[in-house]
């Protein structure tokens, strides 16, 4: 039956700050050995609901479960719960070796053992002769490495990443993912990452729960919360949508309620062309060309006023200038039209 | 910034005049101690290195010495177990009164010495109705180099910010551990300057001195004091000046030195 005890279960957990809810009666259960990530703007609560697994704050009300235990009350040195601080918090004084035997040092495991395992995580982030360098003298990604070593030496149950990525660059970022990723599956631990950027999100998670206000607006795998987001706030933070109100989806579409369109499932043709059988055609005009590389961002005007996005392929046709201004007809199947539960007031 | 060169010359002059009026009694008091004189005449009719013997002699001068180092040692000691609880208890925690009481701490700095020393030395005679000795000036030097110490630890506390503390108790080390292993180590520097500016403190004071001493108890600018006026001694008093000087100008300057050293590690 452990297979089926939650690695962490949060009950009604609420954390309010003066007059602010910054959680908002949470229920969440995450599995063991998911990677989860908790993506939303900030101040969302995302953060919160970090530190309050961590045991940095205490709930206003609620309960944090890991593996089944009330942890609730315990202090973060009574959690198997580690941390991967957002400033990585390497300890300035120590020496790299030091500050990832520290986990050790303090549970009072002899030296030798504990020079050994530190040594052992270094090398396994790639630091191996880093041992010696005091913090200061490393560059960011690597103080990142230390930071994965220093909380995965000492064997947590759940590893807590407060966006560990947010202060590298992009190349870098995306090199980290795969290495978070790998780490996180020769592990096999749950791993809890929060993180504002939904493309990080995407790419790294086994489910991801969509943070609003202090709460948990949707929750689902990758594509579920891409494919089918259900408000207008997820469809629009993961990710960009084409938005239709309730007015423009009676007006423009013949449908009830609102919905949206991802911009790569819409397409541009030559007006006045045959149209397929079940396929939604608006005239429109193109009134911006936006070149991203492997693809092109098209704003278009349709008729009755709204402004959609379009995403294309960069297959190298025509300069992207020349079609500002062009009349188009703008078609898509309505099978690719989600519809959006209207946000709660 | 270019500045003319009238401009310049003027604002050399100037600096330079402040300077000297700054600098040049403590000159005169370095010569004097190597004169002929015993009056403190000027020019000195002659050189001599007797007084510097003489003073390493003196009794009342040595005792003045061990007396003003055993309370500066003692009041900085407390100043830096009192300055540091303080200086945690105002910055990690919330508390009603809070705002007060870290206003209450710096007041002691910015009091007239007079009016402090009036006011212990009114305080232990009849309410506390403790004897005048070495005791009640250790306390009274206490309460200001507090402030020095308060200073310095709390800015290094705000600096620091709390996420060592968190990640340390997140590696499972309790509050203890993470003050010993962590917080403290970050604190030296903070507490080592903080320290000698506060042993500079008491070393040289002699307003709440003069108040809080009693009888019997000379330190060192008590000596002084009593001296400079008996013309047989005022030569000697010249050369205890000058150890003085250096004697509070040493830690200032270790201080000055840590306080930049850490701003270029940043």
């Amino acid at each position: 039956m452990t297979s089926e005890t939650p690695a962490i279960r949060l009950t009604g957990l609420t954390k309010t700050f003066g007059a602010v809810n910054a959680v908002d009666n949470l229920d969440l259960d995450i599995a063991e050995g998911e990677f989860f990530s908790m993506l939303g703007p900030s101040g969302s609560g995302k953060t919160t609901v970090l530190r309050l697994i961590a045991g940095f704050e205490m709930p206003t009300s609620g309960t944090v479960e890991l593996l089944g235990q009330d942890v609730t009350s315990r202090a973060p040195f009574d959690r198997d719960v580690n941390t991967v601080f957002q400033d990585y918090a390497l300890f300035p004084h120590m020496t790299v070796l030091e500050n990832v035997a520290y986990g050790l040092r303090v549970r009072g495991i002899a030296k030798n053992e504990r020079l050994e395992r530190a040594t052992a995580a270094l090398e396994a982030v790639a630091l191996g002769t880093f041992g010696p360098r005091k913090p200061s003298q490393l560059s960011g990604g690597q103080r990142q490495r230390v930071a994965l070593a220093r909380a995965t030496v000492v064997e947590p149950k759940v590893l807590l990443l407060d966006e560990p990525l947010g202060a590298l660059d992009l190349k870098l970022r995306e090199q980290m993912q795969v290495e978070l990723k790998e780490l996180q599956r020769s592990l096999g631990i749950t791993f809890i990452f929060v993180t504002h950027d939904q493309e990080e999100a995407l790419t790294l998670s086994d489910r991801i729960a969509v943070f609003n206000n202090g709460r948990i607006e949707q929750l689902g795998t990758p594509a579920e919360i891409y494919e089918a987001p259900m408000s207008p706030f997820v469809a629009s933070f993961v990710g960009t949508s084409n938005i239709f109100d309730a007015d423009e989806a009676k007006g423009m579409l013949g449908r009830d309620g609102v919905c949206s369109i991802r911009p790569e499932k819409i397409t541009l043709h030559a007006p006045g062309g045959k149209v397929v059988t079940d396929t939604v055609a608006l005239a429109g005009r193109v009134t911006e060309v936006i070149y991203l590389g492997t693809s092109m961002r098209i704003l278009v005007d349709v008729d009755g006023g709204k402004r959609l996005t379009v995403l294309e392929q960069n297959a190298g046709t025509a300069s992207p200038l020349d079609r500002r201004g062009e009349v188009v007809s703008v078609r898509f199947s309505p099978s690719d039209l989600v519809d959006l539960e209207p946000a709660m007031a | 910034m270019r500045l003319s060169r009238v401009a310049r010359v003027t604002l050399g002059t100037i600096t330079a005049l402040i300077l000297a009026v700054v600098y040049m009694p403590l000159f005169v008091v370095f010569v004097n101690s190597f004169s002929t004189s015993t009056s403190l005449t000027w020019p000195p009719p002659g050189f001599t290195l007797e007084w510097w013997g003489r003073a390493f002699r003196n009794a009342g001068a040595l005792e003045g010495v061990t007396t003003s180092l055993q309370i500066a040692l003692a009041s900085t000691a407390i100043a830096l177990v009192l300055g540091t609880l303080v200086s945690l208890a105002l910055q990690r925690h919330t508390f009603f009164g809070r705002d007060s009481v870290s206003l209450l701490v710096i007041l002691p700095i910015a009091l007239p010495g007079i009016v402090t020393g009036i006011a212990l030395n009114n305080a232990f005679r009849t309410i506390l109705d403790v004897r005048l000795g070495v005791l009640t000036i250790i306390v009274a030097h206490a309460t200001f180099c507090i402030v020095t110490v308060f200073n310095n630890v709390i800015a290094r506390l705000r600096r620091m910010g709390t996420s060592l503390e968190e990640a340390s108790a997140d590696l499972g080390a309790g509050v203890w551990t993470t003050f010993r292993l962590v917080t403290f180590p970050q604190l030296r520097s903070a507490l080592l300057a903080g320290g000698l500016l506060a042993f500079a403190l008491s070393f040289d004071e002699i307003i709440v001195t003069t108040f809080t001493a009693g009888a019997g108890v000379t330190t060192l600018p008590i000596w002084i004091l009593d001296n400079l006026f008996r013309p047989s001694q005022a030569p000697i008093v010249n050369v205890i000046a000058v150890m003085l000087v250096f004697v509070s100008i040493v830690p200032i300057y270790f201080a000055q030195r840590l306080a930049g050293a850490e701003q270029l590690q940043k």
